[in-house]
């Protein structure tokens, strides 16, 4: 079984600057980490090895020095990592990106399950995923909270939908995205990082792809484009109730907030 | 009975004294949260509950009692693990929690001057917004500054910063006979007599009230990370503190964990560890000024503790792996509290070399008395937090064991050079301890230092001495 997992390098606060011309965050500024939510889709991976055995290699696009998330992983237990870097994909939108992506994923090859975290911290679309699996014309699972089996052939998991939870059984290979708290992420180890210090990152570029029309990527194979951006508004607003009933109150405006669904 | 028994007339008198009669809460009228602090087992109710919120109140009120033989105790949130802030002979409880102002951060000579209600969070909250850090770091965070320093609370950064009595550079104080002064000043040394701000500080609010407080800060350090050290068992984490402490550079904490209270906090807050695996773990932090800094010491921790005998050294760098697992090690009370009936603390602090015997000598103690016990601690200060868990054991058993384990342990601690109290102080429950534990003429020269501050025993009776 080889399990490829999907990582990025995000800002490491959530109070990052961002390029007012372009609307895009400026990557440099500040220190980096792993997108939290991506230390699930790692640690999924890891304890399918242990369960099923196998190969846990991880994919990262950006910059060069987002290899430093790729040597994270192997501080983490993964065993290969490839860094898709190229100036050719700067200012990728999602569609983009997830293009990029399978193209490196297709060059990879003999993939069974890719892996990825629910979302990231700095674009939060939450899509990225799902469009790889599209490119790639695999199954995907969404939103998976366990992973009840694996087999040579197919993988049954529990998907939170939100409303309901799906058992869904899918044909490898395949895609999921994983929940947050699928598993506590473990921290990276001291001793797999003296021990990995000499493992190369396995950087792709371009050229190294099916596919090398730079149209397809960039800002140029960019359909959306980002208008503004901004940190998140601090609301503090507040109403102070003092009335008989106010549990009967509470639901109503819960309710007409779309909080809650009103009962049928 | 020496104490004046509070009546209408006093009522009368103190709500005269105080700008608005409603912060005067008399008997049945008084929240049971008052009856007690964090030692469950002492309940005691004040008659009268004063508000105050300026230091003439306050001194008004102790001045009114000093002429009228009526106990006065002090209180901050009750957060206190020793029954320190229970009116255990009636008479006024002196809530300091609405003097909550920041007054003043004097950049220039780096202090925070605040009145004692100010919550050690309230702190942390206002200064995340400066380049000013204030070291001390007790669990519990709701603590008002009033009470950390009366009990000169310790905490997790000890090992690198000390403790609260480090970061005082002056008090205001108001005296058992209603006398205000101040002692000490914004000044980096003093020797100018007597050290009576010392004197007041982890006096435990039996020989002034403290009303404002001069603070000193440090430049916050801009990066902190922490290593996660899994070891085979307890004795060989312990054994390796004393060695990674002597690193280039002293890390910022380093506390000890065993599975059994991972577990119960993992069960608390119902959540995962980051690693399950080990019967024990070293938490060890380290700051600096950047990440290479940090990296570097921990480098050579980590190796050292390789070298010890741990199983590896897990890095928690991120803000979320920080958290996962200190907020775990935050919650270690809580949830052994959660896990039983009923429980008791030992706060016990014994040189660092001595702290594994203790331990396993606690775990003798656990199979010969009967009882449950839990243990956390201070590994890289020697303060241990042993805690008795009651279960299902009725009143009468309970106490006999009780009692047994605590001799016991208070014994050894001292038969191997420690203290009874690391940071909690002694309040109601320690002081039988204390007493066995100091030579006869210490325990005269501190009573003889509260007689001379409080010739009429009326701040906080029955506390310490
Ligand atoms: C979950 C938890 C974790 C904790 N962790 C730690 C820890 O890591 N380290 C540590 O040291 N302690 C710890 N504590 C103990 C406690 O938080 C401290 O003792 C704290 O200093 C008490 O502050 P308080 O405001 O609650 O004071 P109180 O409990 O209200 O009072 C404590 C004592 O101080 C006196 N006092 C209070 N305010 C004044 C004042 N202004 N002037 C004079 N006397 C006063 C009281 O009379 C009493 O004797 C913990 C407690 C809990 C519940």
């Amino acid at each position: 079984m080889r399990y490829l997992v999907l990582i990025k390098q995000v800002p490491l606060s959530s109070n990052v600057a961002i390029d007012e011309k372009t609307g895009t965050i400026k990557r440099e500024s500040g220190e980096a980490k792993m997108n939290p939510y991506d230390l699930y889709a790692l640690e999924t991976a890891l304890r399918l090895r242990e369960t099923y055995e196998g190969v846990v290699s991880v994919l990262t696009m950006g910059p060069p020095q987002a290899g430093s998330v790729v040597r994270e992983s192997f501080m983490m237990g993964a065993d290969e990592g490839f860094l898709l870097t190229d100036r050719a994909f700067a200012g990728s939108d999602v569609l983009a990106t997830s293009y990029a992506l399978s193209q490196a994923i297709k060059h990879i090859g003999n993939i069974d399950l890719v892996i990825c975290g629910k979302q990231t911290t700095d674009g939060d679309t939450a899509q990225v995923g799902a469009e790889c699996s599209e490119f790639l014309n695999i199954p995907c699972i969404s939103n998976v909270q366990r992973i009840i089996d694996v087999t040579e052939t197919a993988i049954t998991a529990e998907c939170d939908t939100g409303t309901t939870v799906e058992t869904v059984r899918v044909h490898l290979p395949a895609l999921m995205s994983v929940e947050k708290d699928i598993w506590q992420p473990r921290l990276p180890s001291f001793k797999l990082m003296c021990a990995t210090a000499q493992r190369p990152v396995k950087t792709l570029n371009l050229k190294d792809l099916a596919d090398t029309d730079e149209r397809h990527y960039g800002l140029k194979g960019s359909p959306t484009q980002v208008v503004r951006m901004f940190p998140p508004e601090e609301k503090s607003d507040y109403e102070i109730w003092n009335e008989e009933n106010l549990g009967e109150r509470l639901y109503q405006y819960l309710v007409s907030e779309k909080f809650l669904q009103e009962s049928v | 009975m020496k104490y004046h028994t509070i009546d209408e007339h006093d009522i009368t008198r103190l709500k005269a004294l105080i700008s608005d009669p409603d912060r005067v809460i008399v008997r049945e009228k008084i929240h049971e949260d008052y009856t007690h602090d964090e030692l469950h087992s002492l309940v005691s109710s004040p008659d009268v509950l004063v508000e105050a919120i300026t230091t003439e109140e306050v001194a008004a009120v102790v001045h009114y009692a000093a002429e009228h033989s009526i106990p006065v105790t002090p209180r901050g949130q009750g957060t206190g693990l020793v029954g320190g802030a229970v009116s255990l002979h009636g008479g006024i409880m002196l809530s300091l929690q609405k003097m909550n102002r920041i007054l003043e951060l004097d950049e220039k000579n780096m202090t925070l001057t605040v009145e004692p209600g100010v919550l050690l969070m309230e702190i942390g909250e206002y200064l995340s917004e400066t380049p000013f850090f204030y070291p001390p770091d007790p669990g519990e965070k709701s603590a008002t500054i009033g009470g950390n320093i009366s009990t000169n609370a310790g905490g997790m950064r000890a090992v690198k910063y000390g403790v609260t009595r480090d970061y005082v550079r002056a008090l205001q104080v108001v005296l058992p006979d209603g006398e205000v002064v101040v002692l000490g000043g914004k000044v980096a040394k003093n020797s100018s007599g007597y050290s009576l701000k010392d004197l007041i500080i982890g006096s435990e609010g039996t020989l002034g009230i403290v009303t404002k407080a001069t603070l000193k800060l440090i430049t916050r350090p801009a990066v902190t990370v922490s290593l996660l050290i899994p070891f085979e068992n307890l004795d060989k984490a312990i054994s390796a503190v004393p060695a990674i402490l002597r690193a280039k550079q002293l890390p910022t904490a380093v506390e000890f964990m065993q599975r059994e209270v991972v577990m119960a906090a993992s069960t608390y807050l119902g959540r995962q560890f980051p690693d399950t695996g080990s019967d024990a773990y070293l938490l060890v932090s380290s700051d600096g000024p950047n990440r290479k800094f940090v990296d570097e010491a921990l480098d050579e921790i980590a190796r050292i503790a390789l070298d010890h005998g741990a199983i590896d050294a897990l890095i928690a760098d991120t803000p979320e792996r920080q958290e996962s697992v200190w907020t775990a090690r935050g919650t270690f009370l809580e949830a052994i509290k959660a896990s039983t009936t009923m429980m008791e603390e030992c706060d016990v602090v014994v040189p660092r070399d001595r702290i594994a015997e203790f331990i396993n000598f606690s775990h003798e103690l656990e199979k010969i008395h009967g009882l449950r016990l839990m243990s956390f601690g201070h590994a890289g200060d020697g303060n241990l937090h042993i805690y008795e868990l009651r279960d299902d054991l009725d009143e009468a058993e309970w106490h006999k064991r009780l009692d047994a384990v605590f001799d016991a342990m208070y014994n050894k601690a001292i038969e191997i050079g420690g203290k009874v109290s690391g940071e909690h102080g002694i309040g109601y429950a320690k002081r039988p301890f204390l007493t066995d534990s100091e030579q006869s003429s210490t325990m005269a020269l501190m009573r003889s230092i509260k007689h001379a501050f409080d010739p009429k025993d009326l701040l906080n009776p029955g506390k310490i001495v």
